[in-house]
């Protein structure tokens, strides 16, 4: 029930930390998986971990005419796209009084509209095969908001609704448009957290620790799967308690 | 029949699995032949490949039934 042999999946943002284990847990339950991200030798070093021949495809998300040469180039090199993973994003973090245009409009441009250019390239083939998977990473911050991330906020936000008109526009065609949504989940960067900083988190915290990379790629292979053919429109929370919503 | 009404007309019958003899000039994709509306944009999709033509949104609301786009086509190809 949760075998994705056959299926071809690409996995924005593959060259670390969620994306990387979504890509590996993708490829372990079957799946030929295509990795994109900006750094090269990391997406090496995520195919080296998967041990399959995965088609390296190097896009930067703030240009859309690298956008849009993504999904036809995986498709060539996959024959076809049954699952698209949106993982790739990035903070520009500031205080609202504080933040700049750039900062607000280079954060939507990477986690919301190359996800919405990237759905759209791939319903064509999806509608056609009438099997589609597609699987935003949002966020927290996009349910609750956070301090600071005025812009990543909005942007999570925005792809969880973009995600759930998407997914009445095309359930019909057994395609389904779910977004997980991660808490804190262990990183680079939560490694460099102070005690204090750290203590501050964990009292939000039910389960009382960071979540892990594999527990979110659990979630993708999950929503890839047969076993979720009946969920569509979701947000898929994983946060240890955080947020009971 | 002109090559345009026969090649639209296989277009039809494949993506809706309807009979040929029910697609007529004037029947209607969504009244007659049982389309929704995602059917009525993936019809114009597979016209734009088999024709090679862009066909703009508002042209694209124009064509209602079977006539609509073979008129359409055989001006948009001549």
């Amino acid at each position: 029930m949760f075998d994705l042999t056959g299926k071809r999946a690409l996995v924005t943002g593959a060259s670390g930390g969620i994306g990387r284990e979504i890509a590996k847990a993708l490829a372990a339950a079957g799946a030929s998986v295509a990795l994109s991200g900006t750094r090269v030798g990391a997406l090496e070093d995520t195919a080296a971990a998967i041990g399959k021949d995965c088609p390296i495809l190097p896009c930067n998300l703030s240009r859309l005419d690298e956008v849009d040469k993504l999904v036809p180039a995986a498709e060539a090199a996959l024959g076809g796209l049954d699952i698209l993973v949106n993982n790739a994003g990035m903070t520009r973090d500031n205080l609202f009084m504080r933040m700049k245009d750039e900062e607000w409009d280079e954060v939507l441009a990477v986690n919301l509209t190359a996800a919405f250019h990237l759905n759209r390239a791939v319903l064509r083939g999806m509608m056609k095969q009438r099997f589609g998977r597609i699987i935003g990473i949002a966020s927290v911050v996009g349910v609750m908001g956070n301090p600071g991330q005025g812009n990543y906020a909005a942007s999570k936000a925005g792809l969880i609704g973009m995600n759930k008109a998407l997914a009445h526009e095309v359930a019909s065609r057994n395609i389904t448009v779910n977004s997980i949504a991660p808490g804190f989940i262990a990183s680079a960067m939560t490694d460099e957290l102070n005690d204090k900083q750290r203590e501050a988190i964990m009292a939000t915290i039910p389960a009382n620790r960071l979540g892990t990379a594999q527990e979110v790629a659990g979630c993708a292979v999950f929503l890839a799967s047969d076993a979720a053919a009946y969920i569509t429109g979701h947000t898929l929370n994983v946060n240890g308690g955080m947020a009971m919503i | 029949m002109s090559d345009v009404a026969d090649r639209v007309r296989k277009i039809v019958v494949e993506h809706l699995n309807v009979d040929a003899e029910k697609v007529v000039e004037k029947a209607s994709f969504i009244d007659d032949l049982g389309a929704d509306s995602l059917d009525q944009v993936e019809l114009v999709m597979a016209f734009e490949e088999e024709f090679s033509v862009e066909i703009p949104d508002d042209a694209a609301e124009g064509i209602q039934t079977f006539g609509d786009a073979v008129s359409f086509l055989t001006k948009a190809v001549g």
